[in-house]
């Protein structure tokens, strides 16, 4: 235990019931930030609060339940300004002269909108609907819709479909899994994730780390991302996915590039990425071949003549302050689908000040993306995927009555694997074996558990979405789709219910 | 016969299988009052072996031919009908045969038993509904239960 001057206090304290503890060790062997240990000659564990992160992984494996993780409170004198996270931050900043990393979604009281939203039910003047029951659609399809759909007879008077439909992605489940790299998260998390989307019908994201040759036998059920830092992007990467999406932003971090340390590149992660191993893997901040909607629709239609006009190519893009007239340009360079990430949307590292204060709330952006691309007769030709912190069925089904098509979950997925929220992701040691490569902590991550949970999430939204659409009396999610009368804001004023396009309560 | 069988590359080292093992065999089988309180503390019938990155549980693996049984010197060690290696105290003497003739090292010194000396060994939770303890405590399906049919 080091014995240095800090003006920083501890984040958190380890309260230990001794009348429960049993000495057997396991909160010692489990934290990969030393937190605990035992102190032999007395037969003492005992905690070290400055460690401490609290990530719950020994609260999770202490076989008594005698472990407990309580935030502290600030020695100091906080006050409404400075606040204790402002002051850590200045103290932290004093001690390096470093920009802040975090990880993790936006946790910044900006006002998440979907708690000011309610949803519609049925009563007396037109029946709801019991999905147990009766059928319920909640089947999705992305990608560019035809203006119109011409049918020719021929001479024995069958009906044939003559609009040729370009290609689209079959979702059972409007939920997809958000573009997570491996190499921000380990292996094993990408292998959960991937199970879980090809067992429930729908989608995972490689995000920019390539795809693993363990993970191609998911091809089908997997996007695969081309960003900046084009890594791991070759023919077999595009023609091994079901879709190709072009990542322009994140919306914890618009604007930024990414940068994944050396030390976490390994051999698996060099072969995957096509770089040499232990070098730093850098995407620039921009695309260094798009400065511009012409130049966006050179890489669209690069990477359609590469995957023989077979796969849906998405772009996504961050919520920025004129997203509704990038979504339209995007729309009109070709993209079948356009994905926004709204402010809360998560990490892996970022940093701080940018994840906290750049971008706008989603809720916001698809309104208006939606609203757009509607008043410019558009709106078919792409598909809207909404991402960034979405918590629970709720958020989905508004989001799509807001108008998106489909969701993206990060966070939440990441926490049917383990994750507890700590923001540690950049630090590369997670206890759960999710945001880290060191093989010690990433068998902490078995994927058949993984997949399962992340499987079972998916299944409980699905039904949870079946059952708000029944009491809404509506038996497709199709019929949902951008039916904001569905939607109605409590405590949202001015000119945000415009821009959401919704009613007040009561109206 | 279903046997425990132990997957090296999932298993995370952290005992939680031993601390459930001395738990199913102790009188209460409450956590803390076994540890605490009880006339003998259990030793478990299971243990982690750890080193460096690498670690397995490990405990009897219920041999066709058991070493153990046939250098048991006082019968104290015997295969019952279901093919479970089981071990009865009353006829142990303690001479630790079954210690050096087990492959394994799957059986241990019983050192909380003060007063004679014994052994320790798995008995997949004998009577257990739901089968071993060990398994259910894993947290990440290091141990599984299974039929293998060798």
């Amino acid at each position: 235990m080091k014995f240095t001057f800090s003006l920083k206090p501890e984040n958190f304290i380890i309260e230990r019931d001794d009348e429960r503890c049993i000495r057997c060790g396991a909160c010692v062997q489990q934290c990969a930030y030393n937190a605990h240990y035992y102190l032999e000659e007395k037969d003492k564990v005992l905690g070290i609060n400055h460690n401490c992160v609290g990530d719950g992984r020994c609260v999770a494996i202490c076989p008594t339940n005698a472990i407990r993780i309580k935030q502290a409170e600030n020695p100091y004198r906080p006050n409404y300004n400075w606040t204790k996270e402002r002051m850590m931050d200045l103290y932290e900043q004093a001690e390096n002269g470093t920009v802040l990393l975090v990880g993790m979604g936006a946790p910044t009281p900006h006002p998440v909108y979907w708690d000011k939203i309610v949803l519609n039910a049925s009563q007396v003047t037109n029946p709801s609907i019991d999905p147990l029951r009766e059928p319920m659609e909640v089947k999705t399809f992305l990608g560019s819709k035809p203006d119109k759909i011409e049918v020719v007879f021929d001479k024995n008077h069958k009906p044939e479909i003559k609009t040729r439909i370009t290609p689209q992605l079959e979702l059972e489940v409007p939920i997809m899994f958000a573009a997570m790299s491996f190499g921000a998260i380990s292996l094993n998390a990408c292998k959960s994730l991937a199970k879980a989307a090809s067992e429930m019908g729908t989608f995972w994201n490689t995000g920019e780390g390539g795809l693993h040759k363990d993970l191609y036998k998911y091809g089908k059920n997997t996007i695969v991302q081309v960003a900046s830092g084009r890594f791991g992007v070759h023919v077999d990467y595009l023609k091994a996915g079901a879709a190709v999406e072009i990542k322009i932003g994140q919306g914890a971090k618009p604007g930024i590039g990414g940068h994944l340390p050396g030390e976490k590149v390994n051999h698996e992660i060099s072969v995957t990425r096509a770089m040499p191993e232990g070098s730093d893997a850098i995407s620039p901040a921009p695309h260094h071949d798009i400065y511009s909607i012409e130049d966006l629709r050179q890489l669209i239609y690069s990477i359609k003549e590469a995957t023989d006009y077979e796969k849906p190519v998405f772009v996504k893009i961050s919520a920025v302050h004129n997203v509704a007239a990038i979504a339209s340009g995007i729309v009109r360079a070709g993209a079948d689908a356009v994905v926004i990430d709204g402010i809360r949307g998560g990490t892996g590292a970022a940093p701080k000040i940018i994840r906290d204060n750049v971008g706008i709330p989603i809720e916001l952006a698809i309104a208006v993306v939606d609203e757009r691309l509607r008043k410019e007769g558009i709106r078919n030709h792409a598909s809207l995927i909404a991402a960034g912190g979405f918590r629970n069925s709720a958020d989905v089904i508004k989001a799509i009555a807001l108008g998106a098509d489909a969701v993206y979950i990060g966070t939440a997925a990441l926490m049917t694997l383990g994750c507890h929220v700590c923001g540690m992701c950049y630090k590369g040691i997670c206890n759960w074996g999710i945001a880290t490569q060191r093989d010690d902590l990433t068998k902490r991550l078995n994927p058949e558990i993984g997949a399962e949970r992340a499987k079972n999430l998916l299944k409980g939204w699905k039904h949870e979405i079946q059952e708000m659409l029944g009491a809404m009396g509506i038996n497709s999610i199709g019929s949902l789709r951008g039916n904001r009368l569905n939607l109605r804001a409590v405590d949202i004023h001015e000119p945000y219910l415009s821009i959401l396009g919704i009613k007040p309560a009561g109206a | 016969m279903k046997k425990l069988y132990f997957r090296e590359e999932w298993c995370v080292g952290c005992g939680r299988c031993e601390v459930a093992c001395a738990i199913e065999h102790s009188e209460s089988k409450h956590p803390v009052i076994s540890y605490f309180f009880e006339k003998v503390r259990q030793t478990p019938r299971i243990i982690v072996e750890r080193k460096g990155n690498i670690s397995f549980a490990n405990t009897c693996r219920h041999c066709e031919e058991p070493d153990c049984v046939n250098a048991c010197i006082s019968g104290a060690l015997y295969k019952d009908l279901s093919g479970k290696i089981l071990y009865d105290p009353a006829k142990c003497v303690g001479c630790y045969s079954c210690i050096m003739a087990c492959p394994y090292g799957a059986i241990m010194k019983d050192l909380n038993r003060k007063e004679r000396k014994q052994i320790v060994k798995c008995d997949l939770c004998n009577k257990r509904e739901g089968g071993p303890a060990c398994v259910e405590a894993c947290p990440n399906r290091a141990i599984v239960f299974e039929e293998r049919g060798e």
